[in-house]
């Protein structure tokens, strides 16, 4: 959102930030080891499994495959970051 | 027993070699008994940047075969005490040599050096593979560029996959000016993306070049700026405490790498 904020107002970035933004993306797909495809399987079932229980804002949902330190910290680990905002709870799920 | 330290980074060209040369060539004139292995077999030039080509006679494939003695293959650096060569041979390939005979091979080195460091080829096949088998220590070189820092990204996966625990990075090439102007990468970004420990950052030299084009290591050059940061990174291997240097006049930038620098080397 900020990213298409920026563009409409036709402010240009540091090519820095062009790049971080890019390696970050392209890491995600690298770190998982698995294909768009595949995150986009993943996504569809979250949010059948999700939509049975809640209305929630698909367009705005984000899930990512990311890294993050251990809980003893001494080694790196995959984790599945999902940032899925509820729009209401469904009668049925109380 | 000595310290096996591979020195990888996955993407070609980022300055594997060059890193290999001086912290090896530092940490020798430090006084230390160091040995510096050419895994690129094929493709080898650790020999060329240490100004040794005209004085191989056996490498590292004749050792592992058993067609001469360690001891034979070991070219000693006349300039520096206490530092030798293991060249790689130039006419075979990657497949002449497996990752459990570089296991050996290192195992027996431990017990006449104090530092081991392996040169690993650029890539993630078998060159790659039979560099880390012996390794206890991995340093990962990357240049602020997204190619390369993807590069890292991936070899850092691979060496934890293969129980290389805690990686260090070391940036090298960094342009101050680009920085400053925002059109290169500084190291905290870097830093943060990849989520690893930082053993030093290694400005864009021209001496590089010029050190190179002579076979002289800019670690004895007291005048190169490259030459102090391979220094600064050699008395961190040792376990020194040694603040990053100033790459940028800003005070601001200056402290945050002081505090990114909290790091001990073991």
């Amino acid at each position: 959102m900020l990213l298409d904020l920026s563009k409409l107002f036709g402010r240009s970035k540091n090519s820095k930030e062009v790049a971080k933004e890019r390696l970050k993306l392209v890491l995600i797909h690298d770190r998982a080891n698995v294909s768009p495809q595949f995150l986009e399987m993943v996504k569809g079932e979250i949010i059948k499994v999700i939509s049975n229980y809640m209305d929630i804002d698909e367009n705005e949902l984000d899930i990512q495959l990311t890294r993050t330190k251990s809980e003893d910290g001494d080694r790196t680990v995959p984790a599945l970051v999902a940032n899925i905002p509820i729009k209401k709870v469904k009668d049925s799920g109380k | 027993m000595g310290e096996v330290l591979v020195i990888t980074s996955g993407k070609g060209g980022v300055g594997k070699t060059t890193t290999t040369a001086n912290i090896g060539t530092g940490l020798a004139l430090s006084g230390k008994k160091v040995v510096l292995i050419d895994t690129d077999i094929g493709l080898r030039n650790l020999d060329v940047v240490m100004g040794l080509e005209n004085r191989i006679v056996y490498d590292l494939v004749d050792v592992i075969e058993g067609t001469c003695r360690i001891k034979q293959a070991l070219i000693k650096d006349k300039r520096y005490e206490g530092l030798y060569l293991l060249p790689a041979a130039q006419t075979r390939d990657k497949t002449a040599v497996s990752p459990e005979q570089m296991i050996k091979l290192c195992d027996e080195l431990k017990q006449e050096f104090d530092f081991i460091l392996v040169d690993c080829p650029a890539g993630i096949e078998q060159g790659f593979k039979n560099a880390i088998a012996g390794a206890t220590k991995a340093i990962v070189v990357t240049t602020p560029e997204v190619s390369a820092v993807r590069d890292a990204d991936r070899i850092i996966g691979l060496l934890e996959a293969n129980e290389l625990r805690n990686p260090k990075l070391l940036v090298n090439r960094v342009r101050i000016d680009m920085v400053k102007r925002g059109d290169m990468m500084n190291i905290d970004d870097i830093i943060d993306i990849l989520a690893i420990d930082l053993i030093g950052v290694v400005p864009d030299d021209e001496k590089i070049v010029v050190s190179t084009n002579k076979g002289e290591p800019a670690v004895t050059d007291s005048k190169s700026l490259a030459g102090q940061a391979y220094r600064n990174i050699t008395k961190r291997i040792l376990g020194e405490d040694v603040p990053m240097l100033d790459l940028e006049a800003d005070e601001g930038f200056v402290f945050k790498l002081k505090k990114l620098f909290g790091l001990k080397t073991t």
